[in-house]
Order: structure tokens, then sequence, then C-alpha cells
């Protein structure tokens, strides 16, 4: 953060009209966590055998790797700030692991749906693909933003002038990373 | 990584990933869901202050990402717990 930045109070990351987005989503998923709570209550001895059915394991396997794709994204702004020459990799590296998390829930949902654990298998069933699968068009969308990011480097592994655009580009993937943390807790933890 | 952002960067990171490990081993031990939840939600707030630039961004945005961490882990707890 400048000097003026804090005479100001404070620095915006990215452009405003992103953290328009941004608000809008968080008030979303509010009321989709709270939602789930309530079925939860509602139906909580389905609820409780239903959510076992989840490989845990392959949910805790997703939430580092999201969680290194956010360091990664973290280094990369402070490397396109620096001008340093790392930013590209350290980009390329969050797409990595965004990627993988992609493939990770590939395989948990056909593992899923293998076991005849589907869409309309019951009301447990409808909440966790649909806030699984709403998750996951954020992270497809979040790799789209990282790459198109990607490709604004020059020859050099240089992006002058492109602060703001990494600065949002990073927003938008930590927001996919935090909404991960919560729904990582209430679908296979709590 | 030179600078002192990276340095604190891998330590929010760390923090996040041992806070993951240890929700996911106290949920085998059977312990509290309500800490799970508060955990998750500290994690929410370092990866909103720290990693995405909340911490420097102004009161008024920090407020309020602060107050939604804040609010809708309380009404979470209720709804589970109470």
């Amino acid at each position: 953060m400048t000097t003026a930045e804090r005479r100001s109070g404070g620095h915006v990351p990215g452009e405003e009209g992103l953290w328009v987005f941004i608000g809008g989503d968080l008030v979303v998923f509010a009321v989709f966590f709270i939602t789930y709570a309530v079925a939860h209550r509602q139906e909580y001895a389905l609820f409780e055998a239903s959510r076992r059915l989840l490989d845990r394991q392959l949910g805790l396997l997703n939430t580092p790797l999201l969680l290194t794709s956010s360091l990664c994204m973290a280094q990369a702004v402070a490397a396109v700030r620096r001008d340093d020459r790392r930013a590209r990799p350290l980009l390329l590296a969050t797409i990595a692991l965004g990627s993988g998390f992609v493939v990770v829930k590939a395989f948990e949902y056909a593992a899923k749906i293998s076991h005849g654990f589907t869409l309309n298998t019951n009301s447990f069933s409808i909440y966790y693909y649909m806030f699984t699968a709403i998750h996951l068009v954020h992270v497809l969308i979040g790799l789209g933003v990282l790459c198109f990011a990607a490709s604004r480097f020059d020859k050099a592994g240089r992006m002058p002038g492109g602060a703001a655009l990494i600065e949002g580009s990073g927003a938008f993937w930590h927001l996919v990373d935090l909404l991960w943390i919560v729904l990582f807790a209430l679908l296979y933890l709590l | 990584m030179p600078s002192i952002l990276a340095n604190r960067a891998v330590l929010v990171w760390a923090v996040l990933v041992a806070a993951t490990l240890l929700s996911f081993e106290t949920t085998v031990l059977g312990t509290s869901g309500a800490v799970i939840l508060v955990v998750a939600f500290a994690k929410v707030l370092l990866v909103g202050r720290e990693f995405m630039g909340l911490r420097d961004a102004p009161a008024p945005m920090l407020w309020a990402f602060q107050s939604w961490v804040v609010a809708v882990c309380g009404v979470l707890l209720a709804l589970f717990f109470a």
C-alpha cells in the first residue's frame, strides 16, 4: 500500500466493480449455507446418514490444493507488483493446483454416481450436488480468468501495468478458496 | 521469495493447512462440531484479510467482510448447535 493510499483510507485490490460482484456472491452463499443448516435441522437423521457417504479424504485433499493455489496466487500478485519475473510461474502453479481441484472433484462425482448417490437420491444429495456444482462453476470461471491473466505477460515474463488485472483475478480466486473452506466444513466435517 | 509479504503469506498458508488437518482429525476424534465451524470461519477471515488483501483495504470493505464472517458463523452456530 502506498503512502497516498494509506492517507486515503486503503487500497482496493483490482477493479472496484469486481467487489460488488464478490459482495453479492458472499450474500448468495450465506443464504445457501443458512438454507442448508435449516434443512439439516429439519431432517437431521437423513442428513447425518447421507453425509457419511461422502468421501472425506477427497474433500480433505481438495482443501490444501485450493489453499496452496491461493498461496501461489498471493505470491504472484506480490511478484507482479514488484515487477518480478517469477509472477508467471507462480500464476501457472495456481492454475495447475486449481485444475487439480477439478480433477479430484470429477473423480468424486464419478465415484458417487457409480455407487448410486445421485442428485435425486434424497434432499441431502440435492444440496450436495447443487452447492458443490455451483462452487465448481466458480472454480472453472476462476481458472478461465487466471488463464487470461497468464496470457497478458510479455515475452520477458513481466506484466507492466497489470496490477489491477492480477489483483482482481487473485481476489476472485481467493473467493473460490474461501467458499470451499465453508462448504468443506458444512458438508464433510460437521 | 525475498519480500516480507511473501514470508507472511507462507506463514498464513501454513496456519491454514494446519487448521484444516486439525479440523479433520478432531472430526475423527469426535470433537465438537461448533469448534470445527469456528475454525473454518477463522480460516475464511485469514484468507480474506491476508490473501484477498482486505487487511489493507478501505475500512468499510474490511468491516463489511468481517461482519459477514461473524454474522454467518453466528447464525450457523445457532442453527446447528442451539
